[in-house]
C-alpha cells in the first residue's frame, strides 16, 4: 500500500472547466443581455467580492467586522474626492481608492485590535460611524447631502452609454474574479494555512508558532484596500454619494452577513451559493420591503442555530464535495499502479 | 459659562447613555455575551411606552410599570428561547444571531409603526427646571441621572449583597461548576437577560421622552452604550456611570464648538480611550 496525497479531485477539476466557460459567458454579456441584466449581474459580481472578503476577515482570520462599510463609504468617497477635487481619471481612481483604503486600515487596525471579540465589532462600527461623520463635514463633497459625479467625469470612461455600461459591468466581474482568485492564492498559500490554523484553534495555532497578530494584520489591510476598490466600483455605477448611502450598515454589511452565513462561512464555495440565494429571495420578495428583510433575518437566524456551517456545509456533509481545491486529501493506491 | 454649563449638562446626559450600558454591561458580565439587538431592544421599549401611554392614557413614566415587566419577561424569553442556543466557545453564533435580530426588530418596528419620528408626551417636566445661578437645571435631565444613580447602585447591591446576585457572579466565573453546585444556568441567564432588559426598558422611556426616535436609531444607541462600558472598563458598573458621564461630556462640549460635531467628539474621544487605555478607565476584569 502507498498513499499520495492530491489536492484536486474529480469534482474540483469539474468545477475549473465549468468556472472557465462560465467566466468566458459571463465575460461576453454585453454581446447577449440586456441592460438591466447587466446591471444586476454586475451587482451580483460586487456582492459576491464583498462577501468573499467579509467571509476571509470572519470565516477564517476570526475578525468579526461589523465596519466593513467604512471602506465601502471611503472607496467611494476616495473615488468622487480623486475626480472632482483632484481630476483624476474615473478609471484611476478605482485603484487609488484601494490604496488609499489599505493604507487608512494600518492606523484602524493598530487601534482597534486592541478591543477583543464582540468588542472588536462594535468597534469596527464606531469607526465606520467615524467616517461616515467625518464625510457629512466635508462640505466640498456636499456634506450631509452627498453629490453626483459630474457628467464629463463620467463621459470621460467611454464613448456612449452602452460602452461605459459594459465597461462598469467587465469592472465589476474583474473584481469578483480578482477577489475569489486571490482569496484561493491566499488559502493554498503558508499564509492561509496559518488562516486555516487559526479558524480552526486559535491557541493551537499560536503554539505552533504562528504569529497571529501579523496573520490576522495582513488580512485586515488587504480586505480594507479591496473591499474600498470595490466600494468605488459600486458608486461608479450609482453616479451619487451620501455618507447615510456610502456608510449604510444595513447595504455593506448586514446584508454580506447574511449572504455568508446562508451560503457557509469558512468556505470559498459559501459566498457564492449564499449570494446566488440572496439575490433568487430578492428578486422574487423584494416588493414585500420590510417583510423580506424580517425574512431574511430570520433565514439567517435558523440557519446559524440549526446549520451553523451553512447550505455549503449541509451539502459538503452529504457529497464530500469541494469546488474550489484547498485541502489536502491522502489516497491510498493499491500496487496494481494508479486508477 | 458656556463651557460649564455644557459639562453639567453632559453630565447628566450621560446618566441616560450608563442607562443604555447597564443592560449591556450586565449580561456581558454573567454570560459573556455581547448584544447587538440591544439599541433596537431600547428602541422597542421607547415604542412600548408609546403604545401603552396612548392607548391607556396615561403619562410615560407611569407606563414604565407596564413596559418594565414586560420587557423583562421578553428577555427572559428571548434568552431561553434563542440566545442560550448560542452560547459556548464560538463567538460568531451569538454576534450573528442578535444582529439578525437586530434587523428583525428594526424591521417589525417600520412596519408597525412606519419611519416617522415619534416622541413620548411627558408634560410639564419637560421644560421645567431649577435655576442655580445661572445654571438651569431640567427636571428631566436630573430625574434621568439620579435614576440612573438608584439603578446602578441596585444593580451593584443585587450583584454582592443577594442571592441573585451570587449565583450570577457563580455562574459567570464557572459555569459548569455553578451547575454542580444546583443552579439552573439556562435559568440563571434568562434571569439575567430579564433584569438587563428591565433596565433597558427605563432607558427606552427616557429616550422617547428626552429626543425623537424612529425605527433606524438603535445602532446608534448601542454605540453609545458600548462606549460608556469600555470608557469605563469592563466588569466595573460604577465605572460605566462615570463612563456614560465621560462620553455625554465629550459630546456636550463637542457639540459647543460645533454643532455637527457632537456625536463625533464622542467617539474621538472613545478612540483616544481604548489608545491610551485600552481596558477603560476603571478595568475590573479582562
Amino acid at each position: 500500500m502507498t498513499h499520495a496525497v492530491t489536492r484536486s479531485s474529480r469534482t474540483s477539476r469539474i468545477a475549473a472547466v465549468v468556472g472557465v466557460v462560465l467566466l468566458l459567458g459571463l465575460s461576453a454579456a454585453p454581446w447577449w443581455a440586456g441592460r438591466a441584466d447587466m446591471r444586476l449581474m454586475g451587482e451580483i459580481f460586487l456582492y459576491l467580492s464583498l462577501a468573499t472578503l467579509w467571509n476571509l476577515l470572519a470565516g477564517y482570520a476570526g475578525l468579526v467586522s461589523v465596519g466593513q462599510q467604512a471602506y465601502v463609504g471611503l472607496g467611494g468617497y476616495a473615488l468622487f474626492g480623486l475626480t472632482i477635487l483632484v481630476g483624476v481619471p474615473a478609471i484611476w481612481a478605482i485603484p487609488l481608492a484601494g490604496i488609499i483604503g489599505a493604507l487608512v486600515a494600518v492606523p484602524v487596525a493598530v487601534l482597534i485590535f486592541r478591543l477583543r471579540g464582540a468588542y472588536f465589532a462594535i468597534g469596527t462600527w464606531v469607526i465606520a460611524e467615524v467616517f461616515r461623520l467625518t464625510a457629512a463635514q466635508v462640505s466640498a463633497l456636499g456634506g450631509g447631502s452627498g453629490t453626483s459625479l459630474p457628467a464629463d467625469v463620467v463621459r470621460a470612461m467611454a464613448e456612449g452609454r452602452d460602452a461605459r455600461e459594459a465597461l462598469a459591468y467587465w469592472l465589476a466581474l474583474g473584481v469578483a474574479v480578482l477577489v475569489i482568485g486571490l482569496a484561493f492564492a491566499i488559502l493554498r498559500s503558508r499564509l492561509g494555512l496559518a488562516l486555516t490554523a487559526l479558524r480552526d484553534n486559535e491557541l493551537a495555532a499560536r503554539s505552533l508558532g504562528i504569529d497571529i497578530w501579523r496573520t490576522k494584520f495582513i488580512v485586515y489591510i488587504a480586505t480594507a484596500g479591496l473591499t474600498a476598490m470595490i466600494g468605488a466600483l459600486i458608486f461608479i455605477q450609482k453616479l451619487r454619494i451620501s455618507p447615510d448611502a456610502g456608510f449604510s450598515v444595513n447595504d455593506w454589511t448586514a446584508f454580506v452577513i447574511f449572504i455568508v452565513v446562508i451560503g457557509g462561512i469558512g468556505t470559498l464555495e459559501g459566498p457564492i451559493l449564499g449570494t446566488l440565494v440572496f439575490f433568487a429571495l430578492r428578486e422574487t420578495l423584494a416588493d414585500l420591503g420590510t417583510i423580506y428583510l424580517i425574512a431574511l433575518g430570520v433565514v439567517a437566524i435558523v440557519v446559524m442555530l440549526r446549520a451553523p456551517s451553512g447550505l455549503w456545509g449541509l451539502i459538503r456533509a452529504r457529497a464530500g464535495a469541494e469546488l474550489f481545491p484547498i485541502s489536502h486529501r491522502v489516497r491510498g493506491e493499491t500496487q496494481q499502479g494508479d486508477r | 459659562m458656556d463651557w460649564i454649563n455644557a459639562i453639567v449638562q453632559g453630565t447628566l446626559l450621560g446618566g441616560l447613555y450608563a442607562l443604555f450600558a447597564a443592560g449591556l454591561s450586565l449580561i456581558f458580565g454573567v454570560m459573556r455575551l455581547v448584544n447587538i439587538a440591544h439599541g433596537d431592544l431600547i428602541v422597542l421599549a421607547a415604542y412600548l411606552g408609546l403604545s401603552v401611554s396612548t392607548v391607556l392614557g396615561i403619562h410615560p413614566l407611569v407606563a414604565l410599570a407596564l413596559v418594565v415587566p414586560i420587557m423583562a419577561a421578553l428577555g427572559y424569553g428571548l434568552q431561553r428561547g434563542i440566545l442560550n442556543r448560542t452560547l459556548g466557545d464560538d463567538l460568531l453564533p451569538p454576534l450573528l444571531v442578535t444582529f439578525g435580530l437586530s434587523v428583525i426588530l428594526q424591521n417589525g418596528l417600520l412596519e408597525i409603526y412606519s419611519a416617522d419620528p415619534q416622541k413620548l408626551q411627558a408634560g410639564a417636566i419637560e421644560t421645567a427646571s431649577l435655576q442655580l445661578g445661572s445654571l438651569a437645571l431640567g427636571y428631566l435631565p436630573l430625574l434621568m441621572f439620579a435614576c440612573s444613580v438608584a439603578i446602578i447602585a441596585g444593580l451593584q447591591w443585587m450583584f454582592y449583597r443577594t442571592a441573585l446576585g451570587r449565583a450570577f457572579r457563580a455562574t459567570s466565573d464557572r459555569q459548569d461548576v455553578a451547575q454542580l453546585m444546583g443552579l439552573n444556568r439556562a435559568h440563571v441567564f434568562g434571569l439575567a437577560m430579564a433584569l438587563a432588559l428591565a433596565v433597558t426598558a427605563v432607558a427606552g422611556v427616557f429616550l422617547g421622552i428626552r429626543t425623537s426616535f424612529d425605527p433606524s436609531i438603535g445602532g446608534g444607541r448601542l454605540i453609545f452604550g458600548f462606549e460608556a462600558v469600555i470608557i469605563g472598563g469592563l466588569g466595573n458598573i460604577w465605572g460605566t456611570l462615570a463612563g456614560g458621564v465621560v462620553l455625554g461630556i465629550s459630546q456636550s462640549i463637542g457639540a459647543e464648538i460645533n454643532p455637527g460635531w457632537q456625536v463625533l467628539a464622542g467617539h474621538v474621544v472613545f478612540l483616544a480611550i481604548i489608545a491610551l487605555r485600552p481596558r477603560g478607565l476603571f478595568p475590573r476584569m479582562d
